[in-house]
């Protein structure tokens, strides 16, 4: 059975509302003899592909599985993880917890391994290295993500451009493509949309700018601030000269969703998304079908790499569950290789399984899968293991001074230099 | 003897009137006094939302404390003072904006037209709407791209290419004051239009009787008349503008560009799980609100005063 609430929360209100109504919800919970609840994002067809996923699992069990669904933005649902699980709550058993949250959230979860010995087995050794805190497994990959360039293939095609290997190429396709386009009457055609609003996913577009320069990674291993570098002053220069040319100003407030919607409707030449936006520009309903193309994300300059922040999604549980036996079992059911092949045929989630990437089924459905398993694997990681528990400020004083700068308060060199100087005070010197 | 009974018989009265007054004073301590005492003294530890129960007291170091020749904490961060700042203009800008709308639509609804009860109940229709939905509403609204304002100004040719409200650090904080205004100010109205409507009707008759121009009448009667009523509205709308949070979130989040002092406290508290300093950044907030309360009471007592002499 499966119940959708858009948070507990309001469950919990409605009790105080009036105690007969307590009593009656307190008297439906009881009845099934096992209970669960699972947060699930929303973005894109998330929430679709969790329902069914948890349908499958639960359809010969005796267990009500309730689907939480979460605030799109992933800065939003790590606080209302942290609150939730601060007051040690039974809310949510199973968590769908970022990439870079397994250092934060590591004192609330359990040790997979410690319910299920198997647990982890045949997934990307380095995801789950990621997931691994103290030598215990705190969650199960579920999908893995890296930024892709997006391109309107008809259009590059209809003036002679080939898809870009380097930012240079692109704006200046983007450029010439949209100037001819406006010209022929499509006021609404813009050259580029991509993620710009104060949130981590900026941190993911800005760290992907000065990595393709050669920038580092904010901070690098050793825990020492890196990002006062000229390649990285030379990678915000660039994306703050898109703003206003090939791209809208409005993208300095939007997310993945809303640039989506910029070029699924057909008014961009080129986007930066995670790949789950391919099924959907591939839809049925979608205006540009057959019309998209993947590519890796440009190089910055020819001396630059092509590359990709690390995203991904991974399922933990709750060590307040009152059930943390069958919330294992569902989270593994959940990142089982045969749900994640399935995931990816029907909605271009890529798999955490490096087997499925030789799959003929799922390349038959993503072509891109194949020619971008080097992007995949080999994505920039966020400095989210160093820093620890203070990786919500370093990302937030980051993706501050990179809005500030794209929105033209503040030139990309002093901007950088005062960043370097903050992190530092707040690294304590490379101490974190 | 006498005396004696009257004293019982009094302190019968006091017991009475605590008696009264306690499931009140209760109320107040569990939900205002309690809380508020609590964040106060959380602003001088380094609890973490993550292990609230788990501090260690530091004095004033969330406030402010050198080390190493840096200067740490609240008072010291730009990004605080950038917030003070932008919950200032905030607050002046809105509450501006919404007394002097507010006036005129009182002033509107005071007249007797046909419609008058359906202008009075549509007016409301701002205020009935919960600020996340109507927050919502307006950020689509205002949307760059698919945004109805900007396609009918562009249809009427006011301008050439689409406007980032939401996003240009220009316009983004006089959208949020516009949204504001546009929910709030039927509040204004409605508080004025009481005040119009006990207005003596013999001080029009006579500014009529000897021909008196009507703004001349609106500055010289109604104006000095239906103060009182304007000044419990600038209070309500001054306090509920410096603690704005919902209307900024929602429609811009965390940007500096027009982050106020409640969501730089949010901040700090649940994104950073840091209570300690969210705390310290409450109490400052708590203290500019009760000063510039208290400011603008003894300046509207003071005005008060001259004119009883």
């Amino acid at each position: 059975m499966v119940r959708t609430t858009i948070a507990r929360t309001l469950a919990t209100l409605a009790l105080g509302a009036g105690s007969l109504m307590g009593v009656q919800l307190a008297a439906t919970q009881s009845a099934s003899a096992q209970a669960l609840s699972i947060s699930c994002g929303a973005v894109g067809v998330e929430l679709e592909l969790c329902k069914a996923g948890v349908e499958a699992w639960s359809k010969d069990k005796d267990v009500e599985v309730e689907i939480v669904s979460t605030p799109n933005s992933s800065t939003e649902r790590l606080a209302l993880y942290q609150q939730i699980l601060a007051a040690q709550g039974d809310d949510i058993d199973i968590l769908q917890i970022d990439v870079v949250w397994p250092g934060v959230l590591a004192p609330h979860l359990v040790d997979m391994r410690a319910h299920n010995a198997d647990a982890g087995t045949g997934h990307f050794e380095a995801l789950i290295d990621n997931n691994t805190v103290d030598g215990k497994l705190l969650a199960l990959p579920w999908w893995t993500d890296a930024g892709v360039l997006y391109y309107r293939a008809d259009l590059l095609e209809k003036y002679g451009f080939e898809p870009p290997t380097t930012w240079a190429q692109m704006t200046d396709a983007a450029k010439t493509i949209m100037e001819k386009e406006r010209a022929a009457g499509d006021d609404d055609l813009w050259g580029y949309v991509w993620q710009g609003k104060s949130y981590e996913g900026l941190t993911c577009d800005a760290l992907e700018w000065v990595d393709s320069y050669g920038g580092g990674a904010i901070v690098n291993a050793e825990g020492e601030v890196t990002i006062n570098n000229p390649k990285a002053v030379e990678a915000l220069e660039m994306a703050a000269s898109w703003v206003g040319d090939i791209t809208p100003q409005g993208v300095l407030n939007y997310d993945e969703e809303a640039s989506r919607g910029v070029f699924q409707s057909g008014n961009a030449v080129f986007m930066r998304n995670w790949p789950y936006a391919w099924a959907l520009a591939q839809g049925d309903d979608s205006p540009i079908k057959g019309k998209v193309g993947v590519v890796a994300l440009p190089k910055g300059g020819e001396d630059g790499g092509h590359t990709g922040t690390l995203g991904g999604w991974n399922l933990a549980v709750s060590k307040y569950s009152k059930n943390p036996d069958l919330a294992v079992d569902l989270a593994l059911f959940l990142t089982s290789q045969a749900q994640q092949k399935q995931r990816a045929i029907s909605s271009s989630y890529n798999p955490t399984y490096p087997e499925l990437y030789a799959d003929a089924a799922v390349l038959e459905a993503n072509p891109f899968f194949g020619t971008l398993e080097e992007t995949f694997t080999n994505a920039v990681a966020r400095p989210s293991a160093v820093v620890g528990d203070k990786y919500n400020r370093v990302s937030s004083q980051f993706w501050s001074a990179v809005h500030g700068v794209l929105a033209g308060q503040q030139e990309a060199g002093p901007a950088l230099a005062g960043l370097e100087s903050s992190l530092t005070r707040l690294g304590r010197r490379g101490r974190w | 003897m006498a005396e004696g009974q009257a004293s019982s018989h009094r302190k019968r009265r006091v017991r009475t009137a605590w008696l009264f007054l306690a499931p009140m004073l209760v109320g107040l301590t569990v939900v205002a006094i309690w809380p508020l005492a609590r964040t106060v003294f959380y602003a001088f530890t380094d609890a973490s939302l993550s292990a609230p129960g788990d501090y260690a007291f530091l004095g004033f170091e969330n406030f402010a404390v050198a080390e190493d020749g840096y200067w740490y904490g609240l008072i010291t961060d730009p990004l605080w003072w950038n917030a003070v700042w932008n919950t200032l203009v905030f607050a002046a800008g809105s509450v501006a904006i919404e007394v002097v709308l507010g006036v005129i639509l009182a002033l509107v609804m005071n007249a007797e037209f046909p419609g008058r009860a359906l202008f009075r109940a549509a007016v409301l229709i701002p205020w009935a709407i919960p600020t996340v939905v109507s927050a919502k509403m307006w950020a689509w609204m205002l949307h760059d791209q698919f945004g109805v304002v900007n396609h009918t100004l562009m249809t009427l040719g006011l301008i050439s290419t689409p406007i980032a409200w939401l996003a240009d650090p220009d316009l983004t904080m006089l959208s949020v004051i516009l949204v504001d205004a546009w929910k709030t100010t039927p509040f204004v109205a409605l508080l004025v239009l009481a005040a119009l409507q006990m207005l003596p009707k013999d001080c029009y008759e006579a500014a009529r009787v000897d021909g008196v121009h009507p703004i001349k009448v609106f500055f010289g009667i109604t104006l000095p008349l239906i103060r009182p009523a304007l000044t419990v509205a600038v209070i309500f709308r001054l306090l509920d503008a410096l603690r704005v949070f919902d209307v900024v979130y929602i429609m811009t989040g965390n940007a500096e560009s027009t982050m106020t002092m409640s969501v730089y406290a949010r901040q700090q508290l649940v994104d950073f799980q840091d209570v300690g300093y969210g705390s310290a950044a409450s109490t400052l907030l708590f203290m500019v609100i009760a000063f510039m309360t208290a400011l603008y009471l003894t300046a509207m007592r003071a005005d008060v005063m001259k004119e009883g002499r």
